[in-house]
């Protein structure tokens, strides 16, 4: 039961949906058709088409409450369905890749917050309940409840359609949904705060999302470089966690705890993702991702051709974390005095002012090349900006290193 | 059909204002939009300046005081509208894009039915 909530709450919610056109009612009675199929797989063992068999009964349900309900008591308008798509059953199989899409892009659409996109897609694509995406984003459920609300009825009120977009905007839209997908998985990743570093609920949801985008979209390139990019990342996870939860940086990970299967999937991806030109941003960050993956060790890493890889990255998708991770690989790649050089030529950016890493960067390069003052005095500023618990953990050992070295080895 | 309300707001220091070649290209404009959209509109007109503007607040007291100027202060003002007919808010937000508006931008707005 547990799998035929996670693979088909999609499927056949969106189908239901296409029937009930609001979004309240389809849930409902989705609820419902999981709640009979306890009952009756219980007694009669489960169907051979889990999703098929939840759909029937969930379309059912909303066809009836559509009988009952006069258009006259309903609170909000209906969704809108355009394209002139019938109902007609014997249709359904062929419609039932772009339910899910439609799901899709209704959930993610630019005229909704990115928040609201964000819980929309967890709560109604990924079949996540309220207080799940509540606790995901570390916020009262009644909150959340409220947000869902709120997104609904815009959706609702300003008739944001139950639709696959015209193919003159469906790449800028497609981009939307990667950039929902990528947020819930580096959300995940990196947790922003709380006392976990990693939320394995994020990041596999992500992934789950990533491959039903993969299946639904197979020639999109930036779908298949998003798939990439989180497969290339989450490879590590067993490596970037202590068993006390710190983390690891990639220069001291144990390479024979990453997931290899994960690896080559996501390399190959890669390859596909990059024939298309110009590349994609993120099948340039799974590229750079690739790189490090396919090094034995940190010190075999290609740092010249990630270098390479961020300059074209810096031009596709200028940003002050993309500029600053290409000084650190300068940094590797030509030594920790040329990676302090590119730093400081980002020292005037507001945001990375505020960022951890920039400091904590700069304190490695300067604790390299023998700076141990500086050094800890930019640790010490990493900590007054990093609000993860994890990090900061990470950070105050790194300060106590340099501490005990300067104890020792006095100069 | 839905129908949406074009709020098209701009900042009325732009120089733009005082040039009448820039003024008639943004006529041009209108007209070109008037014409590609011209099924889909229901109305539509432009306002004068918010200097000339008159507003009338109702105080919790139920005192009503009228004053010069806009209801709010913004650097982009409201300077215009049109009134659409739409499919859906895609097909609102797509003929929405081609309204000129090059000195700030439009808000669109779902009209309730009744």
């Amino acid at each position: 039961m547990a799998d035929a909530h996670r693979n088909e709450w999609a499927y056949v919610l969106a189908a239901t949906l296409r029937v009930a056109r609001d979004m309240d009612i389809a849930e409902e009675c989705v609820q419902e058709a999981y709640a009979s199929a306890l009952n009756d797989w219980a007694t009669h063992g489960v169907p051979k088409r889990p999703g098929a068999w939840l759909t029937t009964v969930a379309r059912h349900r909303a066809l009836d409450q559509l009988r009952r309900h006069t258009r006259h008591d309903r609170l909000m308008p209906l969704l809108v369905e355009s394209g002139g798509d019938s109902l007609d059953e014997s249709e359904e199989d062929s419609h039932v890749s772009d339910d899910r899409l439609r799901l899709i892009f209704t959930c993610c659409h630019p005229a909704l917050a990115l928040e609201s996109q964000i819980a929309l897609t967890l709560r109604y694509v990924c079949g996540l309940t309220t207080s799940e995406v509540a606790r995901a984003f570390l916020i009262k459920e009644s909150a959340m409840a409220a947000r869902l609300t709120r997104a609904k009825k815009k959706i609702a009120t300003s008739a944001i359609p139950y639709h696959v977009p015209a193919a003159a905007e469906l790449s800028e839209r497609v981009d939307a949904v990667l950039d929902v997908v990528h947020l819930v998985f580096t959300t995940g990743h990196t947790a922003p705060s709380g006392g976990q570093l990693v939320r394995e609920d994020l990041t596999s949801r992500a992934l789950q999302l990533a491959r039903m985008l993969r299946e639904l979209l197979p020639d999109n390139p930036g779908v298949s470089g998003l798939l990439a990019l989180l497969l290339l990342s989450d490879a590590r996870r067993h490596a970037r966690l202590s068993l006390d939860g710190t983390l690891i940086l990639l220069e001291d990970q144990d390479r024979s705890k990453w997931d290899h299967d994960a690896i080559e999937e996501g390399i190959g991806l890669v390859r596909e993702s990059l024939t298309h030109r110009p590349p994609s941003r993120f099948a340039l960050m799974a590229a750079i991702a690739a790189v490090h993956a396919e090094a034995s060790s940190f010190s075999e890493t290609d740092w010249g051709e990630i270098v390479a890889i961020y300059d074209v990255l810096r031009f596709t998708w200028p940003s002050p974390v993309v500029a600053l991770n290409r000084a650190v690989a300068v940094g590797f790649a030509r030594g920790p005095q040329a990676g302090l050089a590119a730093l400081d030529e980002l020292s005037g950016d507001p945001f990375l002012a505020q960022y951890a890493y920039f400091a904590s960067a700069r304190a490695d390069f300067l604790a390299r090349i023998g700076n141990r003052e500086q050094a800890c005095a930019s640790y010490e500023l990493a900590l007054q900006v990093s609000e993860n618990e994890v990090e900061r953990k990470f950070l105050r050992e790194r300060l106590a290193a340099l501490g005990a070295q300067a104890a020792v080895l006095p100069y | 059909m839905p129908e949406y309300l074009i709020l098209i707001y701009q900042d009325e220091s732009d120089p733009i204002w005082q040039d009448p070649a820039g003024q008639e290209t943004i006529m041009k404009g209108h007209m070109a939009f008037g014409e590609k959209h011209g099924a889909s509109l229901r109305g539509g007109n432009a306002l004068h300046h918010t200097s000339s503007a008159t507003s009338i607040r109702h105080e919790k007291s139920g005192k009503v005081t009228v004053t010069d100027g806009a209801f709010a202060e913004t650097k982009e003002a409201l300077g215009g509208y049109y009134l659409i007919e739409a499919d859906d808010l895609d097909a609102a937000l797509a003929i929405a894009r081609d309204v000129p508006a090059s000195q700030g931008g439009v808000e669109v707005r779902p009209i309730m039915p009744t």
